[in-house]
């Protein structure tokens, strides 16, 4: 930064600052892997059925739970199909999804979380009440229930995520605008007569917007869980689309006489996991943000 | 103090009971009724009218809300749609084998977080504490599925040294789950010691850099001293809270982890129930589990406050 007078810098520091906290993740181990593996998930995840060496859903009734080999390098599933094709394929579903729902949660839930923290009163008191309820039940139980009722479609898991991945953040915003509504220029801004609309957009977002990226990481990694969960468990992606849940189940049957089927897809899943979580952390610590406040999911 | 207890306590009620209402709502939203559950294929007219009035089924819901939550308040927890049986029994047995998976994992889990809780935060930023605060982050963010299957791969497959698998039924005797109950411990403490551990890291980097202990420092008292007389009983309050959030996880999140070794405890159920429609057991188990996640919080919240007088004057909201 230059010495300036304080005019310039405010002229120019929202530009340089988005710049700068890229530059500040980048520059810690953590945020450069990570950084690296969620980039080479995504690009692999748009761009695999290009280069795929197999068709994803050919089945080879002479290799069988083969192991790798020159033709297949990872190998072949139970039913004969090239599991080096499925890993790269095997993230798509679950990236599209996430990748949509996440930014969705953080919207709703920050924007009902900061009007909240500013408005409180009895609609605060009554939401939080239901909020907390809401939390008190298991996300398994509350994923389930919305996929028996109406089905395990992207239509259906894209809002159901975004909703129940939103409710938390209601909590982090509002603690978040709870910090600094006692704040001068908070003040200042109702003395003025500013509307609470105005209020949010001008002075409350650009407050809270920090905590609301690193949470909108921390979602993301959590929905990606979930979402590979529910596959795993037979409630997510169907067959024969790959996906690394599902692949992990299928090779949990021939584990003990084929083990190879099994370890591509855990590999791929934890390092997106993995990735996101050590951009995550870079990205809270370059916003001086604590990441080990949030609650357990 | 008295006085906020029984706020806190009405509080957690007015939780449970909104509760109730989403799970009854809920369930009541979905395809298909108990009946349609019991009749299966002969689920139509004449039978299912029938089958529907013997039930009770075709009142009000407002009527059915009001007996299912008084029958559950009185520990009635209704009859289960898929066998006749009494649900608070099959309940039960399950209830019992969640408690004994989540207590042998609290049992080891709870002093080795606290433990590597304080051990990275003294050491701030120094070799051993990168290297746990990394492990930590592949512990609590990797799929419990994923490190279930690698285990059972390496530890049962490869190794042989325990089962991979829980073949203990529901209302077998404790004994008869070791040694299968190994693994499904050792994933379920990974994720909360993780969660944890990291908790109570930031809270003692917090305390240490305080002013008091600073002050203390100066006066020249011994750096032991400091940390286990000055520092550590403030720095493992926050510890209680998020203890309190793992317990609550355990008691229904640990689905997955049950689903996976096939033990049978009530996350378990819960997927069964759902799979196979049983709506009643569904709403019992969902009840179950959110009130044990409101009273352990609550229970939290009151204990944070015996140990920290301020939360007493403060007017702390919820947390």
């Amino acid at each position: 930064m230059s010495d300036g007078p304080a005019t310039l810098v405010a002229t120019t520091a929202r530009p340089s600052r988005i710049a700068s906290v890229i530059r500040e993740v980048l520059s810690r181990p953590s945020g450069f892997i990570g950084l690296f593996l969620v980039i080479a998930h995504v690009l692999l995840a748009l761009f695999s059925p290009f280069f795929a060496p197999f068709d994803f859903k050919a089945m080879n009734a002479n290799a069988i739970l083969s192991p790798p080999d020159a033709t297949h390098w990872l190998g072949t599933d139970q039913l004969g199909r090239d599991i080096l094709t499925r890993t790269i394929m095997g993230g798509r579903q679950a990236i599209l999804v996430t990748a949509i729902a996440t930014p969705l949660a953080v919207a709703w839930g920050g924007l009902l979380g900061i009007y909240l923290g500013l408005a409180g009163g009895r609609l605060d008191d009554i939401l939080m009440r239901v909020v907390d309820a809401f939390l008190a039940l298991p996300w398994i139980l509350k994923m389930l229930l919305m996929i028996v009722t109406f089905g395990t479609g992207i239509g259906v898991l894209i809002p159901t995520l975004a909703f129940f991945y939103g409710i938390p953040v209601i909590r982090i915003a509002r603690a978040a605008t709870q910090n600094i509504v006692a704040r001068d220029f908070v003040l200042a801004a109702r003395a003025r007569g500013h509307s609470r609309v105005s209020i949010m957009r001008r002075e409350l977002f650009g407050n809270v917007r920090d905590a609301l990226m690193v949470e909108g990481a921390m979602r993301w990694s959590w929905m990606l869980l979930a979402f590979t969960s529910l596959s795993f468990l037979g409630f997510g992606v169907s067959p024969p689309t790959p996906d690394w849940g599902l692949m992990i189940a299928d090779s949990r049957n021939f584990m003990a006489i084929a083990p190879w089927p099994a370890f591509a897809p855990v590999i791929a899943l934890s390092s997106l996991i993995i990735g996101i979580n050590l951009t995550a952390d870079a990205l809270a610590k370059a916003l001086g943000i604590d990441r080990a406040q949030a609650a357990v999911h | 103090m008295l006085r906020i207890f029984i706020h806190r306590l009405l509080l957690g009620i007015a939780t449970v009971a909104i509760v109730s209402g989403i799970i009854f709502a809920a369930v009541e939203a979905l395809p298909g009724d108990a009946c349609t559950a019991i009749l299966q294929r002969d689920a139509s007219g004449e039978r299912l009218a029938n089958c529907r009035r013997e039930l009770g089924l075709d009142r009000p819901a407002a009527t059915r809300y009001a007996e299912w939550a008084f029958g559950a308040v009185r520990g009635d927890l209704g009859i289960s749609a898929h066998n006749n049986k009494p649900i608070a029994s099959l309940v039960g047995d399950r209830l019992k084998n969640t408690l004994l998976l989540a207590g042998c994992s609290l049992a080891l889990g709870i002093p080795l977080a606290l433990f590597l809780g304080v051990l990275t935060g003294l050491r701030r930023d120094k070799f051993s504490d990168l290297a746990l605060s990394t492990i930590a982050i592949f512990a609590m963010t990797i799929p419990e599925f994923v490190t279930a299957t690698v285990l059972i791969f390496v530890f049962s497959i490869w190794l042989g040294w325990v089962p991979g698998i829980v073949t203990a039924s529901a209302s077998s005797p404790l004994s008869a789950f070791f040694p299968g109950i190994v693994l499904p411990v050792i994933v379920l403490t990974m994720v909360m010691t993780a969660h944890i551990m990291r908790t109570v890291r930031s809270s003692v980097i917090d305390v240490m850099s305080s002013d008091y202990v600073q002050m203390a420092s100066l006066k020249g008292v011994p750096y032991w001293h400091i940390v286990f007389r000055h520092a550590l009983p403030n720095a493992l309050l926050p510890a209680i809270n998020v203890i309190a959030l793992t317990v609550g996880w355990l008691l229904g999140g640990v689905v997955v982890v049950e689903k996976v070794f096939n033990y049978p405890g009530l996350g378990h159920y819960m997927i069964d129930s759902i799979s196979d429609r049983d709506l009643p057991v569904v709403q019992a188990i969902a009840l179950i589990v959110a009130a044990a996640y409101v009273g352990v919080n609550l229970a939290a919240d009151l204990l944070a406050m015996a140990f920290n007088p301020r939360l007493r004057t403060l007017k702390a909201r919820s947390p």
